[in-house]
């Protein structure tokens, strides 16, 4: 069994897999929906997991999931009827068997008790009580090992003293039944197995066989005796028939202990009878030898019979593996990949660079094999890129069960809708959004959700709404949760934030900073802590591992309405898309899917605002302008709009904005270099990059950038943003 | 010339366990996710021997055994039910349904070569 301790990462990767399939199809099972396909669907998990499990000797594993799948298999079969309290039984069943699997893939013994309540409460389903019986298939085993000890051992007794050499003469007599070939089984091979047993003297009865007329191509009309002189015990001379030995079919009688040679004059008999054994099975050799035989058989049955032996005689045609078209790849590999493709736009960029100076016509074919080179590599990058992209939908699978347990919690009624479970995104984001999208859901529930009598009260229906979704939007996912409950308490927020020294009495702050506070760091307006939330370790956190992944969060609410979260990231956290500005002697990357258009100003286009902002008409709308050398405090920059380039940026949702810049260089791909990784956290800036000619440039963050030209105007001067904690902070700090 | 074995099972780990054991003794493995995969290769490949689980999504093992034995070309060819079920009702239902015989999951690698070459030598 060590040659397969191999399969066992499969094992434990494909349980896991099992273990979600069941665990979904439990959740959607109740007394008023019992589909049969998921109940199939559940059922196969366990027994799949129990039939792996067994292999690599997981007895408590074995046992345990055995028990479950015979509840299931109750299920099935409609004999155990569908109940909540079934169903939280099988829910917990499908937790403890998936600590079992746990204990056994990290090789630590299994807690005593793990499985006694779950077990006993499956038990309880069955009609029947106390501990768990081990499991059935084990049980028969070692019955049938039993019977077959007993076997032997009354061969043995029944057995006359063995000769010098102990070989025994047995006397087989072999009667299969007609249709024995229609089972796929084949006599030859038990008259084989015989003869590499010993001497082997076989004898074929013709007696039986009819006139050609009347012989049925697919009957057997043969029967054998033979007398074989081995060594072997009964059991082992009974093993080739193991398939076949229906009463009366094979009879096996010792002649004698003796060594005599058996007599050898039938030698002719048998022959004839080997050539009877393929002529009466029509496909013997598996058609490669076509006999009349054959052929009449597939013209009685029609043309399609004949297709599909043409077909199966066609034996070059290729698929060998038909199961799943995907192969499993190490990560690690994976990253390294994107590394290098990360690598290479680097080197493609600085050979751009350094081309670009040579005298233009000369160098015509190079250029163009650049130009190339550029194509190719965004493409290679691409394709790379998606590799490592996943469907949301598994992180949302997870939910479902979150939402379950927190409902039965709180006592609330909670549906949970998802939708855009296929969007796909880089695996290090999936990977990354279970926390921050767990805490949502929970704080929905627990905050935002009111109570079943409550919401009858408010003319709602008693049954609560999360929304789960995901989104592309403008190369970013957007996923979003919300909520039909009763809208962030504002009230309640504020005076629990002045309470808390969060922000100082009196401060007056809008309806959206107020909706912001519950994203600061000790915020909580729970007064006491529960299980589910309320340790003020929420929403603050939510944020930082949002920020961390290069995502923006922000809140919506109404009183009495709901409130929605609405998470922005990107899509993959290595390589963008970029334009590169130049503002003084600064080098800047906006990434180019925020970039509407770039355009010079008339004068007439400019207004000032008194104490605000600067705007621009631009396509018929005024668009807020945000100078970039006053925000960043750069030196030597173009000051006037209409001498300088205005570039029209817009991120989700938050309108347009017109950056004022001195010259736009060109597009490029940028490797995104993370800046809080390697510096720290700054407002309005996304990440860094390396350009072609070795120099470091800031990754403008669009959404981050008009959130700070929202607070503070564009003529407010240099703007220390990197003492501002956070977005969302600004408000407060202007408050007080 | 080596003999072709047909693995049918919806789970990956036990497909490639028998695949796994039954290259060791010098058969060719073919593999199939469910009884409808089954039919599509055996369509395509040269099979000497189908070993197929019950318990499977799309088309379980007794149908694709029902399915086999009405299709002239796979009447008589060996399959070999894989299964946990050790009760006699299955069996009895694989028999009934055309089965060759039978393997008890969890198998010991020697115990599957021996029956594998007990059906198709």
């Amino acid at each position: 069994m060590d040659d397969l301790s191999q399969f066992k990462q499969t094992y434990f990767e494909e349980s896991a897999e099992l273990l979600e399939v069941a665990e979904s199809g439990l959740l959607r099972l109740s007394p008023d929906n019992q589909d049969m396909d998921e109940i199939n669907a559940v059922f196969r998990a366990v027994h799949s997991i129990k039939g792996g499990g067994g292999a690599f000797g997981f007895t408590d594993l074995v046992a345990f999931a055995h028990e479950f799948e015979t509840v299931m298999d109750g299920v099935r079969s409609s004999t155990i009827p569908v109940t909540t309290d079934l169903v939280d039984t099988l829910i917990i069943a499908n937790d403890v068997l998936g600590r079992l699997i746990g204990h056994a893939q990290e090789n630590t013994p299994i807690p005593p008790g793990t499985t006694d309540a779950a077990a006993q409460a499956l038990c309880r389903f069955l009609g029947k009580t106390g501990a768990p019986t081990k499991s059935t298939d084990s049980a028969s085993a070692e019955a049938t090992s039993a019977t077959a000890t007993a076997t032997v051992a009354g061969a043995g007794a029944g057995a006359i003293p063995a000769a010098d050499d102990g070989r025994k003469t047995w006397c087989i007599r072999f009667t299969p039944k007609q249709d024995l070939l229609l089972s796929g089984n084949d006599p030859s091979f038990m008259l084989r197995a015989l003869e590499r047993m010993g001497e082997a003297t076989i004898d074929c009865d013709v007696s039986d066989l009819p006139s050609l007329d009347h012989m049925e191509p697919e009957n057997l009309y043969l029967k054998w005796t033979v007398q074989l002189l081995t060594d072997q015990t009964k059991a082992q001379i009974e093993d080739p028939f193991e398939f076949v030995a229906e009463e009366g079919v094979v009879e096996i009688t010792c002649l004698s202990e003796t060594a005599a040679g058996p007599t050898a004059a039938k030698t002719e008999t048998a022959s004839v009878g080997a050539v009877a054994v393929s002529g009466s099975r029509p496909e013997a050799d598996s058609g490669a030898a076509s006999g009349s035989g054959q052929l009449t058989v597939y013209s009685k049955s029609g043309e399609a019979g004949a297709k599909t032996a043409a077909n199966k005689g066609a034996g070059g045609a290729p698929p060998t593996q038909v199961a799943g078209h995907t192969i499993r790849v190490d990560l690690d590999k994976i990253d390294r990949l994107v590394n290098m493709v990360g690598e290479m736009v680097i080197t493609q960029a600085m050979v751009a660079e350094h081309l670009r100076d040579l005298p233009p016509g000369e160098f015509q074919e190079l250029l163009e094999g650049l130009e190339q080179l550029a194509q190719h590599t965004r493409e290679l990058r691409e394709s790379v890129m998606s590799i490592r992209a996943q469907p949301v939908g598994s992180v949302f699978s997870r939910m479902p069960r979150l939402v379950r347990d927190l409902a039965a919690e709180t006592g609330k009624d909670v549906v949970l809708e998802t939708s855009g479970e296929n969007t796909e995104v880089d695996k290090t984001v999936i990977e990354n959004l279970v926390d921050p999208l767990t805490h949502m859901i929970r704080n929905s529930i627990d905050h935002g959700l009111e109570t079943p009598d409550a919401r009858e009260a408010a003319g709602k229906p008693r049954t609560g709404i999360v929304h789960l979704s995901a989104q592309h939007r403008s190369g970013r996912i957007v996923i979003e949760v919300s909520d039909d409950g009763r809208g962030i308490n504002r009230p309640r927020v504020l005076e629990k934030a002045v309470e808390q020294g969060l922000v100082p009495a009196g401060a007056s702050l809008s309806d959206e900073d107020i909706d912001n506070l519950i994203f600061l760091p000790g915020f909580s307006t729970a007064d006491k802590v529960s299980n589910i939330s309320g340790r003020g370790v929420g929403m603050d956190v939510v944020r930082r591992n949002i920020s961390g992944l290069g995502g923006r969060i922000a809140v919506y609410s109404a009183p009495g309405q709901g409130s929605r979260f609405v998470l922005s990231l990107p899509l993959t956290l290595a390589v963008l898309d970029g334009m590169v500005i130049s503002v003084g002697a600064e080098r800047f990357v906006l990434p180019l899917t925020n970039i509407v258009e770039s355009l010079r100003p008339k004068h007439a286009d400019l207004h000032g605002l008194v104490n605000k902002c600067d705007v621009m008409m631009a396509r018929g709308e005024y668009v807020r302008l945000v100078y970039l050398h006053k925000l960043f405090g750069i030196p030597g920059a173009v000051e006037d709009a209409s001498k300088g380039l205005v570039v029209l940026v817009e991120s989700e949702g938050d309108g347009r904005l017109g950056l004022v810049v001195d010259e736009v260089l060109g597009q490029q791909q940028v490797v995104i270099k993370s800046l809080e990784a390697n510096f720290r956290r700054l407002d309005g800036v996304g990440a860094a990059t390396i350009l072609g000619d070795g120099r470091v440039a800031l990754i403008l963050d669009v959404a981050g950038l008009q959130e700070m030209s929202q607070h503070s105007g564009s003529g407010g001067g240099v703007r220390q943003i990197s003492d501002l904690a956070s977005p969302a902070a600004v408000p407060l700090l202007r408050a007080s | 010339m080596k003999k072709k074995v047909l693995t049918v099972d919806d789970s990956r780990t036990m497909r490639e366990m028998v695949s796994f054991t039954l290259k060791g003794a010098g058969y060719d493995v073919v593999e199939a996710g469910d009884g409808q995969q089954a039919l599509n290769a055996l369509g395509v490949n040269k099979v000497d021997l189908v070993i197929a689980d019950l318990n499977m999504p799309v088309m379980d093992g007794i149908t694709l055994i029902k399915r086999m034995r009405a299709t002239p070309a796979y009447r008589t060819l060996p399959v070999l039910m894989l299964t946990t079920e050790s009760d006699d009702k299955k069996k009895s239902e694989g028999r009934s349904a055309g089965a060759t015989g039978w393997i008890v999951k969890p198998f010991d690698p020697a115990k599957l070569i021996s029956v594998v070459q007990k059906v198709c030598g």
